[in-house]
Order: structure tokens, then sequence, then C-alpha cells
């Protein structure tokens, strides 16, 4: 279905994708780009990373040139809020003003939860966006010295990975006996353990944070275990929640995300993409939402293609999810979705070293693969999953390497 | 169609090489290697999506 105008609302890597192919695919009419953000869209990952360790500028972290941008001819408007959707009524508001739209891309992704009673102390920070990365690099700058990470996710441990290189004192406390358990399982989890502890990360698992001392600003942690650390800054690391506030009332279906169906469609002309959508993966049971950066890119790409067509067009999003993350000299890739109590195979290396392959399965499944500083590996088991290939295939395949 | 990759830039995920792999193809010395420099135009699409999906923007094709 051919639409006459198409808002876009979060201007972050879904929004700005699903701009970019609505004018790849020839679409010529205006294109609306909404985001709260005030920075031209940019990409997250460097945050934790290279942005953290101060090797990175602000303009390196651009999605896109400023010249390719212009070309793409949107009507960009950065820091503007989305506060309230009538779907029936086929209107959007942005901060209080009621405007029309007739197709509708929602990409406004997800936020950092908070730890309760910490808001407002220095000292204490998430890590979503740039300013808070900028937050965080400037406290390290300024001579942090003791850092505590809470939870063990992959956000965290690339924060106490930068920070341990840069020479700060780092702590992670996990509240879950197996970091990372909830994605990895145990036992890979206790690899992932093992590369931090390795690395003088003093990591405390089973245990959760009773108390943030300090007035003003953070002092020390008191842990549930009694034990008492001192602390110059916090990052707390347990997890997001999506940005739909502003959609409550507005006719859509709200479940931890926007609920869409296997299209990407959330309302006839709404569709959602990226971080805060929640779909039908005909790949696997129930709704998925997905928080992985090719995730976003890829359901930005069909969500707009999406919008411009009929029912009878429309393509099942249907990926197999993929995720690297960077922690000391280790890269770390998921294929897959393994269930944290699937069978778990080393297929290639050896996890002492630090570099390997696993295989997840489950029920003759092959679910998952996880590479550890193994692109090449983790990316034709990916190949693999897409082609639906059971445990014993997968397994054959991989018994050719070393 | 000439595909460049800007190899300070290229971290060795990989993804290009699933995507396309006539034309990419990273090794177990964890390095990228180009199998294709000059892909036939029935490539075009297809590179175009590794240069799209590469987390580092480390790929571009000239004309
Ligand atoms: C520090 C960090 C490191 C990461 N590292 C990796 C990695 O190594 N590998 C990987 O695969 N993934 C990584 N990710 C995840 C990846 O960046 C996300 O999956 C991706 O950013 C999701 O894109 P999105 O466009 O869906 O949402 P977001 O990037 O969250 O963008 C949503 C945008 O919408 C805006 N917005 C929200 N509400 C409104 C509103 N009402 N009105 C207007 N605008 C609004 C937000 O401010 C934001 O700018 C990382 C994420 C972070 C934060
Ligand atoms: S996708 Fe990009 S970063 Fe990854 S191997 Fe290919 S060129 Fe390098």
């Amino acid at each position: 279905m051919v639409r006459s105008a198409v808002t876009i609302v979060g201007a972050s890597l879904a929004g700005y994708w699903a701009a970019e192919t609505l004018r790849r695919d020839g679409f010529e009419d205006r294109i609306s780009l909404i985001g709260d953000e005030p920075h031209a869209p940019y990409d997250r990952p460097p945050l934790s990373k290279k942005y953290l360790a101060g090797d990175l500028d602000d303009d390196r972290l651009a999605l896109t040139t400023t010249e390719k941008l212009a070309d793409l001819q949107l009507d960009l408007r950065l820091g503007c809020s989305a506060t309230g959707l009538d779907v029936a009524g086929r209107t959007l508001e942005v901060d209080g003003a009621v405007e029309p739209f007739d197709g509708l891309v929602i990409a406004t992704g997800t936020r950092c939860r908070t730890l309760p009673g910490t808001v407002g102390l220095a000292g204490v920070h998430t890590l979503r966006t740039r300013d808070d990365a900028a937050a965080i690099r400037d406290a390290l700058a300024d001579g942090a010295r003791r850092l505590m990470v809470v939870g063990a996710g992959f956000i965290g441990a690339e924060v106490a990975s930068t920070a341990i290189g840069r020479g700060v004192e780092v702590t992670m406390v996990e509240a879950l006996e197996a970091p990372f358990g909830r994605v990895l399982g145990v036992e890979m989890g206790a690899v992932m353990a093992d590369v931090h502890r390795h690395h003088g990360v003093d990591l405390r698992t089973g245990v959760g944070v009773d108390e943030v001392l300090g007035e003003g600003r953070v002092t020390g942690v008191r842990l549930a275990d009694g034990a008492t650390l001192e602390v110059d800054l916090l990052v707390v690391g347990i997890g997001v929640v999506p940005n739909t506030e502003w959609l409550e009332g507005s006719g859509l279906t709200l479940d931890d995300g926007v609920v869409c169906d296997g299209t990407c469609l959330a309302a006839p002309g709404v569709v959602a993409a990226g971080d805060v959508a929640r779909w039908p993966n005909p790949r696997y049971d129930g709704l998925m939402r997905v928080e992985h950066w090719d995730n976003a890119v890829q359901q930005g790409v069909h969500a707009a293609r999406r919008l411009l067509q009929s029912d009878e067009e429309a393509t099942p999003f249907a990926p197999v999810p993929w995720f690297w993350s960077d922690q000391y000299d280790r890269k770390v890739q998921l294929a897959g979705r393994p269930h944290p109590d699937d069978e778990v195979r080393v297929v290639a290396g050896s996890t002492a070293e630090h570099r390997f392959a696993a295989f997840y399965g489950r029920d003759g499944r092959f679910t998952a693969a996880l590479g550890m500083n193994r692109p090449r590996q983790v990316m034709q088991s990916k190949g693999l999953l897409e082609a639906g290939a059971s445990w014993e295939e997968a397994l054959a395949f991989a018994s050719e390497w070393d | 169609m000439r595909v460049v990759v800007d190899f300070d830039l290229c971290e060795s995920n990989a993804i290009c090489m699933q995507i396309a792999p006539d034309v990419f193809e990273v090794r177990d010395d964890d390095f990228l290697y180009i199998l294709e420099e000059n892909p036939g135009e029935d490539r075009r699409a297809v590179v175009e999506q590794a240069v799209q999906r590469c987390p580092k923007q480390a790929i571009s094709l000239e004309d």
C-alpha cells in the first residue's frame, strides 16, 4: 500500500535504516524522522567500547555522514518527543501538538532500568546514550579509581573491560549465581566469568546490592552478604525497558514492547522495529523482542518495506538473531537463541584458552552457536541455523573444525 | 563495481562473509580477505546488504 507520507519516531538505528530504505526503494514523499535526543543518528555499540575508552570522537559515532543524511531529504526533527498516538484517528502528538500521520514507524528503542534510590546521586550511571557514555568516560578521565558494575550483562561487561584497560579497580556484582547465565546458560556463563577474573575483575555472583552509600555522591555499596565496598563510580546494567509509555491508550497492543504481527505490522499503516518491537518470529515459539544491533538494522528495513506493501505482498520477518560483544581482546558472538538449559558442546578450540566455538542443542535441534574469537565459525553456524540444520547435521559440519 | 574495505575499521566479525561468501572471507587467522574485488553487477544487491550490515561501516562500493 503506497503512502503519501511516512513518520518515523525514534531517530536511531532502526529509524535511520527505515528512512534510508524508503528512499532507496524510491519513496519520494515526505519522511519525518522524529527523535528526542539532540544528536543526529549515532551508533551505540562504541559507547561501551572505543568511545568510553576515549579513542573515538563524536563525529565518528555518526551512523552516516552529514552529506548522506542531507541526501535523504528528511524532515528531521531532533530534540522532539512523541507524546501520544491515536491509531483510529490517525494522529500523532509531538511535544503536545497534534499532527496527522499516514504511515508510521515506531522505533523508540529501550532505556535502562535504574537502581531504586540512586537517581540523582552523583557517580551513579546507566549507559544507553552518547551523553551517558561521555559522563562515564569523563568520570574515568577525572580519576575514578574504584568502579562497581551492577549486573553482569554484556554492556556492563564491556564497561568493566574498558575500565580495566584504563587501570581502574573493577568489581562486578551479579545477583544470579551464573553471570550471563540467563543468556548463555551456566556452563558458558562460567567461561565468561573466567575471562573477567583472568583480567582482574573482582566478580561476585549470587549477591545483590543492599544499599548504595553516600550523601549526594556515591562513596560505597553494601552488598546483601554484608560486605561493604568503597566505590567512586557505579554503573548500573540491570536491563532495559521498552519506550512505550507514549503509546498508552493509542489502540496498539503493548506487552513488553509494541506487539506486531509476523510482518512487523502493529496496526494498519503502523509498523514497529528494533529494540521496541515484539513479534512472532516464525522460527521460534511465542513472541520475541531482540536487543541487538543487526536486528535493528534488518527490522528497520523490513518494517519500512512493509509500510509500502499490501497485505498480500507482505513477508514474515524471520531472522536468526545474532550479536557480538567486545571484551578485552576477545570478540564474543552468539547466533541463535539458546535456552539456558540446552545441551552445550564445545566444537572447536578450547574454553581454557578463551578461543572456542560451542553449540547449543535441544531435542535433536541445533539452537545456537557461541564463539569467542571464532567469527568464521559463528557465521558458518548462523548459516546452518538459517537452513534449519539438525543437531546431528550441525555437529557433523563442525567435526571438520579444529 | 569495486569493493573497498577499510581494514583499520574492520573487526572481522564476518557478517559480510555470511551475506556474500563469494566476495568476503574471514579465515581462521581471524583476518578478512576480499575474494572478489570486482563482483559482477548481479551481485550488487547482495554486496550492498553487506555494506549496510557491516557494524563498523568498513565496506564501501566504488562504481
Ligand atoms: C552501550 C551499548 C552497547 C551496545 N553494544 C552492542 C553490541 O556490541 N552488539 C550488538 O549487537 N548490540 C549492541 N547494542 C545494542 C544496539 O545498540 C541496539 O540494539 C540498537 O541501538 C537498537 O536500535 P533502536 O533504533 O531499536 O533503538 P535505540 O537505539 O534505543 O533508539 C531509540 C531512539 O528513540 C528515541 N526515543 C525514545 N522515545 C521517544 C519518543 N517518545 N519520541 C522521540 N524519540 C524517542 C530514543 O531517545 C533513541 O534515540 C549496544 C547498546 C548499547 C546501549
Ligand atoms: S562485516 Fe565489516 S567489520 Fe565485519 S568482517 Fe566484514 S568488513 Fe569487517
